[in-house]
């Protein structure tokens, strides 16, 4: 806490414990016909706050709950222009993993799954997490050598993780064809066992409601029209060298001496705000579900050639995901394109799923990083934090990144696990290369 | 489904060209800092507005053009540029 003086920001509200989520409580409401009480309370926006978070999805509301519990840090506003989970947090296809190709990135999506794995006690809400295994298919020499690339640069970390044969992948997945006859034959496969899926509105309510009862305020429909700088090296004030002092919304001038940007696809805009540039593009990715069916697919299965992954949920829908769209842009409405060329792709690998229906399919915004890796922690504008670049890998960073981001907040150093992902590697040249690992479709 | 307007094939299907980016002024490397090239390289407006941006029409003309296009709305606006033969001004 050093460095700011947040007032004796440990302010614990005297209020009662809230109600535990159990089977018991189930049982007893269900049998008086009890109301549930609301999930997090409806309270007015203040004038001031120790820490304004602009983004109200896994990556906003995990940084506010672990300000709360692990810093003690509560009055803290998590602002958002719609409902809490409106983004990408509610538009990713749920899987989790931490099979990344370098030792920084490896360690950090580990430290992720181990926060997901323990996730339905710490938030007292089910997230249905589901360890299957996550296999990423090799459908060419260059990508098995990647895959053994990997899967070493894994095992030194720790992780479970090694490239299986046809055979073993046929085993574990019935379903997919795997003979040499094939467009795009599979050579070989990345397995890693702790992938695996998680119910993703689950998380972003767990985190939403555990933050509120530690005293956090959350506003939804709520947007962050400015931000305020003062002393910048831009014509405006704003930029490098200036210091934020807050925010302007839609319902008034908030201020606040630190902000902190967690909005994914918007980073870029929101960073602009400050006089911030960011080395982010902007580029929709789309999905898509079909009908539930008896389950059958026991693992998530990514292909990286054929630009497509599908897991199957515990209802049994598929869900589908593909590559970013080629060019930047802020659409999120789904196209016709995308799910002509998904259905040929996951045709070649599971045939037999040739009269299965779509429900329907959907885009989300990703902030794509040069070297698909996050952009994390500090930037020139003093208090301005970003917790952006998030990609297609975001979902399964959110709670990582949000215990990383609080202790950056509470400490105002960069904690060392994401040392690697600061703005500034941008100008010194030590990029975190994980496109071989991060997408698909390269 | 995006058609892009090429100045030398007409629109073509966005799938047959190559998007580049937003277009950004090249610093001169001999005397540019190193924060001027690697902003060069890196930094990006990224605006959900009115772009210049580059494309290559890999599968048509193989030249590259610039167009101005609505990164929220996807609607293209031909700029007055030279090579533009659509015969349509923004």
């Amino acid at each position: 806490m050093g460095w700011l003086d947040l007032g004796g920001a440990v302010r614990r509200r005297g209020q009662t414990r809230p109600p535990r989520y159990s089977a018991a409580a189930l049982l007893s409401k269900g049998i008086r016909n009890a109301p549930w009480p609301r999930v997090w309370r409806d309270v007015p926006l203040k004038k001031q706050y120790d820490v304004v978070i602009i983004g109200g999805g896994v990556h906003g509301l995990a940084t506010a709950y672990y300000l709360a519990t692990n810093h003690g840090i509560t009055d803290v506003a998590v602002l958002d222009k719609a409902y809490l989970g409106s983004g990408g947090s509610g538009r990713n296809t749920a899987i989790v993993r931490s099979n990344y190709l370098t030792p920084e990135g490896v360690t950090f999506y580990d430290r992720s799954l181990e926060l997901y794995n323990g996730m339905t006690e710490d938030l007292n809400i089910n997230v249905m997490f589901s360890e299957r295994g996550h296999l990423t298919l090799a459908h060419s020499d260059s990508a098995l050598r990647t895959m053994r690339w990997r899967a070493e640069v894994n095992k030194l970390q720790g992780i479970d993780s090694s490239v299986i044969d046809p055979d073993e992948i046929k085993r574990l997945v019935p379903s997919l064809d795997v003979s040499p006859d094939a467009h795009h034959p599979i050579l070989g496969a990345l397995h890693h066992p702790p992938g695996g899926i998680v119910r993703h509105d689950a998380v972003v309510w767990g985190y939403a409601r555990g933050a509120d009862h530690r005293g956090v305020e959350l506003h939804q429909k709520t947007e962050v029209l400015d931000i305020l700088v003062e002393g910048g090296s831009g014509p405006d004030g704003k930029g490098p060298g200036g210091r934020v002092t807050g925010v302007r919304t839609d319902r008034g001038d908030v201020s606040a001496p630190i902000v902190v940007n967690c909005t994914a696809g918007w980073a870029s805009l929101i960073a602009g705000m400050a006089g911030v540039r960011l080395p982010i593009t902007t580029q929709p990715l789309q999905a898509a579900v079909t009908e539930p069916v008896k389950v059958f697919l026991p693992a998530v299965v990514v292909s990286g050639s054929l630009h497509v992954y599908v897991s199957q949920t515990d209802r049994g829908e598929l869900v589908f995901g593909a590559a970013v769209d080629p060019f930047t842009n802020y659409d999120i409405r789904g196209s016709l394109d995308f799910a002509e060329g998904l259905a040929g792709h996951i045709l070649e690998l599971m045939p037999g799923l040739s009269k299965m229906r779509l429900l329907r399919q959907w885009g989300g915004l990703c902030d794509m990083t040069p070297d698909y890796s996050p952009v994390m922690g500090f930037t020139p504008v003093e208090g301005f934090l970003c917790d952006v670049g998030w990609g297609t890998y975001g979902f399964k960073a959110g709670p990582v990144s949000g215990e990383q981001m609080a202790e950056c907040i509470a400490t105002g150093t960069t904690p060392k696990l994401i040392e690697a992902f600061t703005l500034d590697r941008f100008m010194t040249g030590n990029l975190v290369g994980e496109k071989g690992a991060a997408a698909v479709g390269h | 489904m995006l058609l892009v307007p090429c100045p030398n094939c007409g629109p073509r299907n966005a799938s047959d060209l190559r998007h580049v980016g937003e277009s950004v002024t090249r610093p001169d490397p001999n005397s540019a800092s190193q924060e001027e090239w690697r902003s060069y390289l890196y930094l990006r407006d990224n605006l959900a507005d009115w772009t210049v941006e580059t494309w290559f029409c890999t599968r048509g003309c193989r030249r590259y053009f610039k167009v101005e296009r609505n990164t929220a709305t996807n609607e293209f606006r031909e700029p007055p540029m030279p090579g533009n033969k659509l015969g349509r001004r923004a």
